[in-house]
């Protein structure tokens, strides 16, 4: 029981950045962009939360975070957006400039040992009534504050995409610019504001991983969850809620490793480490027939 | 003749501008950090071109992986194919070839290590077929499922050198030795510069041929501009083409992978490679695609980073920085290119664009 307890707080503590980076990813790709950067996005939150939290407070770290994680889309949307540039390549560099500046910052700022450097984390929130449930409680209910956020973003987040003007002048952009131009929407501007938040909710996914995890900062500490997420979209099928399962399946597969090391399994566990991805390949090659990606997905902008 | 030279001297000239930029680049990021450029640059210089032990012992031999997968994303992205997993084949290609070389009795020889590497560039080509299949049968971005597939082969490493391949006293994540004869031979007595850079020069030229001089490279580069120029063109098969591409590049980048072991680190572990695969994308872009100017942007930016370790050696600038100027080398190239169609455009855009083959990349909708 306390090992199923400790599988399902390490699921949810997985899924958690993934989720906010994820979350992002889904809106910006629905405008029909693709932000390969979000690597660079969460890195970039990651280290403005570190060096903002200590002075700041961990509120203010979160919103540094959120900056952060937008000026390096902001970056994405110029060269994208408004150059009409490849965007994969463009994120692409984005993502390797994210991992390469925090490295350089981070000696920089800190010295090349980068001992002693903690920041203030969140604690735990027990959610009354239902964190005393014995074992979905401590499982389920007993997480910081950001965790529960996530989650309740992925409703607020469908809701507003399937169910708003707002929303559906996004899926326009994504699905059909020119026909989102003659119906009085800019594709360009959606575009960028769509990058921007994107990129808002990497910074804070980055944070997420400091302010609420590990409570310092480590080089190329994202370690991939960029990429992660943008498999997590796809495996989602290009929806808030499939994201979110999507993304509790990641935290599940990798929080399943250590279970089956504690157990002694004799499987690999870098098995359980690929199964995400595999699956991810799987459901790409199931949906690419059947159109779930927005169809002006990964192309510039027709002339306006 | 007198048009060649004018146009050799202009590509030379552009060159120079180009790398005195990085450098110039580079001494500003350093300065900005607060260290001294000219100790920094000093110590960049003597570690890359300042002696014949930084040239071949340094420079070539951390350029013979880059040119090889620079090559590889380079013939990518000239198909139209954005392959984004030249560090998964590349990584794929490492571990086929030691495991090969290590299977073999080590009396082999020059037989195990033709075997290795010819293992490394098949294993390499086959890592893409996943994400080749999905792009054309499937019309799957393979920006996507060449990402899952590095992760894949990262974690495939990751098993194999604690699992099968692991050397015989399991104390280390790590592969033993590859036998003697498996290696690649030193080309110049004294350095560690092996035939593994032969090997990457003569790829490039062989892709030079290829892409410029036959009809194969023609259909490549039709395929590259856009599917509906390929299908226009006519007698092009862009699926087929498309597929060849990908099995080309990944076998060019798992064969850098397998010359990275028998060349270089003689046994697989988990970070036999420092982001070779993305490197490259820095690489082929700064060579402008261009199979002969990729060698040469591919000894470029290993002469940086080799110079960056004895940047950080000798003067302490975190080599990390590198990283930081290879990133913006890629946005100042694309940024120039989209900044010049722009431009085009506005002139009444007589001159052909010449921008990215993005114009390949599928959309789910595309089927």
């Amino acid at each position: 029981v306390t090992l199923l307890v400790a599988f399902l707080q390490a699921t949810l503590r997985t899924a958690t950045p993934l989720l906010y980076a994820a979350l992002g990813e889904t809106l910006v790709e629905r405008a029909g962009l693709i932000n390969i950067g979000l690597e660079g996005a969460i890195i970039a939150g990651a280290f403005a939360a570190v060096a903002t939290a200590p002075h700041a407070g961990i509120a203010g770290g979160f919103v540094v975070a959120a900056l952060a994680g937008a000026a390096m889309a902001a970056v994405l949307a110029l060269f994208a957006v408004r150059f009409r540039a490849d965007q994969i390549i463009t994120g692409t560099a984005i993502s390797l400039l994210g991992l390469g500046a925090t490295g350089l910052l981070y000696r920089l700022v800190f010295g090349t040992t980068g001992a002693a450097l903690s920041t203030p984390t969140l604690a735990p929130v027990v959610v009354p009534g239902l964190g005393q449930i014995p074992v979905v409680g401590p499982a389920l209910f007993t997480h910081p504050l950001t965790t529960y956020v996530a989650f309740a973003l992925v409703p607020l987040a469908s809701w507003w995409l399937f169910r708003t003007h707002a929303g559906l002048a996004l899926r326009a952009v994504g699905e059909n610019p020119a026909a989102a131009l003659a119906a009085g929407v800019a594709p360009g501007r959606v575009q960028w504001l769509a990058a921007l938040g994107g990129g808002a909710l990497g910074g804070v996914s980055g944070a997420t991983l400091v302010l609420a995890q590990v409570g310092t900062f480590a080089e190329g500490m994202s370690a991939g969850r960029g990429f992660i997420a943008i498999a997590i979209v796809a495996l989602g099928r290009w929806t808030p809620y499939g994201t979110a399962g999507a993304a509790l399946l990641f935290g599940a597969s990798s929080a399943l490793q250590f279970l089956l090391q504690a157990a002694g399994w004799p499987l690999p566990y870098q098995l359980f480490l690929a199964i995400p991805y595999v699956l991810t390949l799987i459901a790409l090659a199931s949906t690419g027939r059947r159109a779930a990606a927005p169809a002006a997905l990964g192309k510039p902008l027709p002339n306006a | 003749v007198e048009h060649r030279i004018v146009r050799a001297t202009r590509m030379a000239a552009r060159t120079i501008v180009a790398a005195a930029a990085i450098v110039g680049l580079l001494a500003l990021l350093v300065a900005l950090s607060g260290y001294d450029p000219r100790a920094a640059l000093s110590a960049l210089w003597s570690g890359s071109f300042g002696s014949a032990y930084a040239i071949f012992s340094a420079t070539l031999v951390r350029a013979t992986p880059l040119v090889l997968t620079g090559l590889a994303v380079a013939l990518a992205f000239s198909g139209g194919v954005l392959n984004i997993g030249a560090e998964g084949q590349f990584l794929a290609g490492a571990a086929a070839g030691s495991a090969v070389a290590l299977a073999l009795p080590p009396a082999a020889g020059v037989v195990a290590l033709i075997a290795s590497l010819a293992a490394g560039a098949v294993v390499g080509a086959a890592w893409t077929i996943v994400p080749a299949i999905l792009r054309v049968r499937f019309r799957v971005l393979e920006v996507i499922s060449t990402i899952m597939m590095n992760f894949i082969a990262l974690h495939a490493v990751s098993y194999l050198v604690r699992g099968p391949l692991q050397e015989p006293l399991r104390i280390y994540p790590q592969s033993s030795a590859i036998p003697a004869g498996a290696r690649l031979p030193i080309v110049l007595p004294g350095t560690r510069l092996h035939l593994g850079f032969v090997l990457a020069v003569l790829a490039s030229i062989a892709a030079w041929l290829l892409l410029r001089h036959t009809a194969a490279g023609f259909r490549i580069r039709v395929t590259g501009t856009g599917p509906t120029a390929a299908r226009s063109a006519g007698m092009i098969d862009v699926d087929r083409v498309t597929l060849r591409v990908f099995l080309l590049s990944g076998a060019l980048a798992g064969l850098a992978g397998a010359v990275e072991v028998s060349g270089v680190t003689y046994a697989l572990y988990e970070n036999i490679s420092p982001g070779y695969g993305y490197t490259a994308i820095a690489v082929a872009l700064l060579g402008g695609l261009h199979p002969i100017a990729v060698a040469g942007s591919g000894i470029f930016l290993g002469a940086l980073e080799a110079g960056a370790a004895s940047m950080q050696r000798d003067a302490a600038v975190p080599s990390v920085l590198v990283s930081v100027v290879e990133a913006l080398v890629i946005l100042a190239v694309i940024g120039l290119r989209a900044a010049r169609a722009v431009a085009a455009d506005e002139h009444g855009g007589t001159e052909p664009r010449r921008e990215m083959p993005s114009g390949a990349t599928p959309s789910p909708s595309d089927a």
